[in-house]
Order: C-alpha cells, then sequence, then structure tokens
C-alpha cells in the first residue's frame, strides 16, 4: 500500500496554487479573498461595533464572533443546504480560536469583532483557506494585531506524509488517511487550531508539524503581499 | 420620518435634476460586469457587477419527482441569501422579508417568462424531473440588489450545464456538454418614484429615501413577465404608465451585458 504520486503532480510538500486578495468586499471595515486550488474563502470583518443583546458583552473587552458558511453550490456533490450545520458552527467555533490570540480586543469594551467566511467554491481546506482569509481581513480592518494567522492542512495518505489534501486524497480509499488542519501564528511560532482526524502515529504528527511550518511561511509571505498591494500607490 | 435631511437632500438634487454620484435618472451605475462560470462546484454560475453592488449566483441541478398535478414538468427553486458579510446590517439566521421577496421575484421573472420550458426538464413522466436550483448569494450591497440578482441569475442560467445521470444518481463529477435551454431572456428592472421623480439603480442612500418602487420584468419583444410594487407611497395609473416604459427600455440594454 504506497501512494506513490499525487494526482495533479504536485510534490509531497507542496501547496496547490495560492492566491490572495485584500479589500474584495467595499462595504466591510476589512476583507479579504484567499484562494487554494480550488477552495475559494471570502472573509469580511465588521467593528468593533455595538454588541446586542446586551447580555453578551463584555464590560472587559470586545468579542470575537465568527461564521463559516458554505454557499448552496460551494460543494462538489449535492446541493449544501442553507442555514448551517453542526460541522460549520463547529468550524465556526475552531476559526475564532485560531483567531482570538492574535487580537488585542481589551481596548473595545462591550464591542464586537464580526467575521463572516463564506465559501463559494471548496474542495477540501476549506477551514484554512477561511482562516487564512479572516486574518488577512482583520488586518484590513486596521484591528491591532500581535501576528497574522497561516493555516494548511497537513496529512498521511497511505504511506506518505503530504501537505494540503486535495479532495481524492481526503477521500483516498486504499489505505489510511489522516487529515490534519493547522494553523499558526509564524512571528511567534505557536500554533492556534489543531484538529486531525484518521490515524496516525505520534512521530509521524511531529514530522508533519515540521513539514507545515516551512509552508506556512510562504503562506504568510502571500499574505504579507496581498494587504501591502491593497495600499501601494497610496501617499503617505 | 428617519432620513428626513437626506430626504430633503436628494430631492433638492433631483430638482436640479441630478443625483448624489452625479448621475441621470435612467442611468444604471457603471461598469456593469457579468461573469460567467466562476464556480465548478456549481452547474452554472455567474457573478455581476453593478457599480459596488456584486451579487453571485449558483445554479445546483437536482433530480426530484414531479408535482402531482403536473408530472411531465420539472421546476425551478430560487433561493436569496443576504450574507452578512455583504451589508453591516444583515444578520445571521434564516431569510428575512427582503430576501424571500428578492428570490420570489426572481422566481416569478423566470417562471412566468416560461424562459424555461419546464416540460423540457422531464425525465421520466411522473416519476423523474430535473429540479433546477438556483441560490442567490451577494458579496456586496451597494444598492439595487434586486436587479442585480435577477440579471446575475439569467448569466448563471446560460451558462448552465446537465451533470451525468444514470437513471438512478447524479454524479456531479461529469458534466456533460447538454446545455439548459433558455427560451426567453427575462429582465428585472426596478424604478423608483421619489417625490415626483422617477430614476434606475438606487445605491444604498436613495433606497432609504424612496417612496414607491415598481420591478419590472419583461422579454426581448417588451412583454411583461412579472411586476412587483414596492415601497409605502401609491402609484397613479399615469406613474405606472412612466414606469413601465422605463423599465422595459432599460431591460434591453441590460440584456446586452448577458
Amino acid at each position: 500500500m504506497t501512494y506513490k504520486q499525487r494526482i495533479d503532480g504536485r510534490g509531497f510538500d507542496e501547496t496547490r496554487p495560492i492566491e490572495a486578495k485584500v479589500g474584495v468586499i467595499k462595504r466591510a471595515d476589512g476583507s479579504a479573498m484567499f484562494k487554494i486550488g480550488n477552495t475559494l474563502a471570502y472573509a469580511a470583518v465588521y467593528g468593533p461595533r455595538n454588541l446586542h443583546p446586551k447580555f453578551l458583552q463584555d464590560p472587559q473587552k470586545g468579542i470575537l464572533r465568527c461564521n463559516y458558511n458554505m454557499m448552496p453550490f460551494s460543494s462538489s456533490g449535492e446541493r449544501v443546504r442553507p442555514g448551517g450545520s453542526r460541522r460549520s458552527k463547529e468550524i465556526s467555533l475552531v476559526t475564532e480560536k485560531a483567531l482570538l490570540p492574535v487580537l488585542n480586543l481589551e481596548e473595545y469594551p462591550n464591542s464586537v469583532v464580526d467575521v463572516f467566511i463564506e465559501l463559494p467554491q471548496t474542495e477540501a481546506g476549506s477551514r484554512c483557506a477561511g482562516i487564512c482569509a479572516a486574518s488577512m481581513a482583520l488586518a484590513d480592518a486596521g484591528l491591532e494585531m500581535k501576528d497574522l494567522v497561516c493555516a494548511v492542512s497537513v496529512g498521511k495518505v497511505a504511506d506518505k506524509l503530504l501537505v494540503d489534501l486535495d479532495y481524492s486524497e481526503e477521500s483516498y480509499a486504499d489505505g489510511p488517511v489522516a487529515d490534519i488542519p493547522i494553523a499558526i501564528m509564524p512571528n511567534s511560532d505557536k500554533i492556534t487550531l489543531l484538529q486531525m482526524d484518521g490515524e496516525v502515529k505520534k512521530e509521524e504528527l511531529m514530522k508533519l508539524l515540521e513539514m507545515s511550518k516551512k509552508v506556512l511561511v510562504d503562506i504568510y509571505e502571500i499574505q504579507k503581499k496581498a494587504l501591502k498591494e491593497k495600499y501601494q500607490g497610496v501617499e503617505e | 420620518m428617519m432620513h428626513r435631511e437626506l430626504r430633503t437632500h436628494i430631492i433638492s438634487l433631483l430638482n436640479a435634476d441630478t443625483r448624489l454620484d452625479g448621475r441621470k435618472f435612467n442611468e444604471y451605475r457603471k461598469p456593469i460586469e457579468v461573469e460567467h462560470g466562476i464556480i465548478k462546484t456549481a452547474e452554472g454560475s455567474a457573478k455581476v457587477k453593478i457599480g459596488d453592488t456584486e451579487v453571485m449566483v449558483g445554479i445546483k441541478l437536482d433530480v426530484g419527482e414531479p408535482y402531482p398535478d403536473t408530472p411531465n414538468e420539472g421546476t425551478i427553486i430560487v433561493g436569496a441569501e443576504l450574507l452578512p458579510l455583504s451589508n453591516p446590517e444583515f444578520e445571521l439566521g434564516p431569510p428575512g422579508i427582503q430576501a424571500i421577496e428578492i428570490a420570489r421575484v426572481v422566481d416569478r421573472g423566470i417562471r412566468e417568462s416560461k424562459a424555461i420550458d419546464f416540460k423540457k426538464l422531464c425525465i421520466e413522466p411522473g416519476e423523474k424531473v430535473w429540479m433546477v436550483i438556483i441560490d442567490v448569494c451577494t458579496l456586496n450591497d451597494a444598492g439595487n440588489l434586486l436587479d442585480a440578482s435577477s440579471l446575475a441569475a439569467l448569466a448563471a442560467l446560460k451558462d448552465t450545464k446537465y451533470p451525468k445521470f444514470d437513471g438512478e444518481k447524479v454524479d456531479y463529477k461529469e458534466k456533460t456538454d447538454k446545455k439548459l435551454h433558455l427560451e426567453k431572456m427575462p429582465i428585472a428592472v426596478t424604478v423608483i418614484k421619489i417625490g415626483d421623480k422617477f430614476i434606475v439603480d438606487p445605491d444604498t442612500e436613495e433606497e432609504k429615501v424612496i417612496d414607491a418602487r415598481l420591478t419590472v420584468s419583461s422579454i426581448e419583444d417588451g412583454t411583461l413577465c412579472a411586476l412587483q410594487k414596492g415601497g409605502d407611497f401609491p402609484l397613479t395609473s399615469h406613474d405606472i404608465d412612466k414606469m413601465l416604459d422605463i423599465g422595459i427600455e432599460k431591460a434591453k440594454e441590460l440584456r446586452k451585458h448577458l
């Protein structure tokens, strides 16, 4: 049981092609697009703004609210029913936890920062694409941040360790599969999202963490470049 | 009234023959852009921009049972999601009345114009028919979502190809070359009345102060296929006469973008 070559010819340590753009939603306070392979994520940030109902307010600091949503036509199979599922609620939760450590919301008591992540087209790796887009959108909104957040999935398909699984790899039938979405704060080298399903040995997981760092550095550069591009040509 | 100052300002501009952004009364924002086939996971898709307003529509095709009273006909289902990403005032949750109205007006334009021949959606009478599911998602609401949604829905339908169906299951991984045939091109144009003036393509500010609106859906030869009056104020038959003329005329212009 060996996985010899990836269907799209990529190296095992290579991601699918990535595109990123900042400022894609004009009405939002901050916004970004992140595309990896056929997975496309938009993120829009609104806030800090007043939080209602009042009992949700924290008088000590602002709160972060994230919502991950797949558009009805975004899945390669049947239509996705609008309105959210248990899966999308869980992804919203872990996205929130992945982003929160880079924010400083103490200056915004009783307020909320809303992050809306929309997926028009997905083909594996959508929560990571959403986190990458959201982190850029937060920066675009001008919020004080300690770092960006960069995310990618790594994993194991049959006997191979690899990065950025695509749909065919996630559903590989001829061997065990492990899918591990990871998000990091690149400058402080800390992990803010870690999930996994499948089977993998501890040593392999540690190896995968190292593999993820190498590609996340590239993703970080792509995010920074997109942020700078928005303000190119703007006079100081 | 909540926006009294804004309304006074907009009316004084209209009286001077202009608008907040300097447009003519019957002028749409620029650019109007229609992109087809942008979403690989959909059987058809389009993104439409009218000025800063941006709407995406994806089409999914599914096989289902026909309604008992129309055993030889497939059907369309239209949904609209006013995504909270697209406007700070939109909230999460089930579709509100604005979303439902947009979906229903888009539905009626397509259904009543017979843009899609429902009989051609029949696979096996009484048993299996194609259902065309049209989902509108707003990306940026800078006004006039209705016209943008209607244009995007038609553009997406024009781009739609049937997936493979083996008699049992739909294989979404394989698209066929068979296109969904459009018999007509219904286009919705919303004409706005503010004071005694009529304008098209309102921006966010203008939308706040309208007296009445009439969404006019028409096909190539000017035949009307759906209407929807909105707004708190009534219209005279003279108003409607004028608004229909504007609606039919502007639809011809919008149709060129498809």
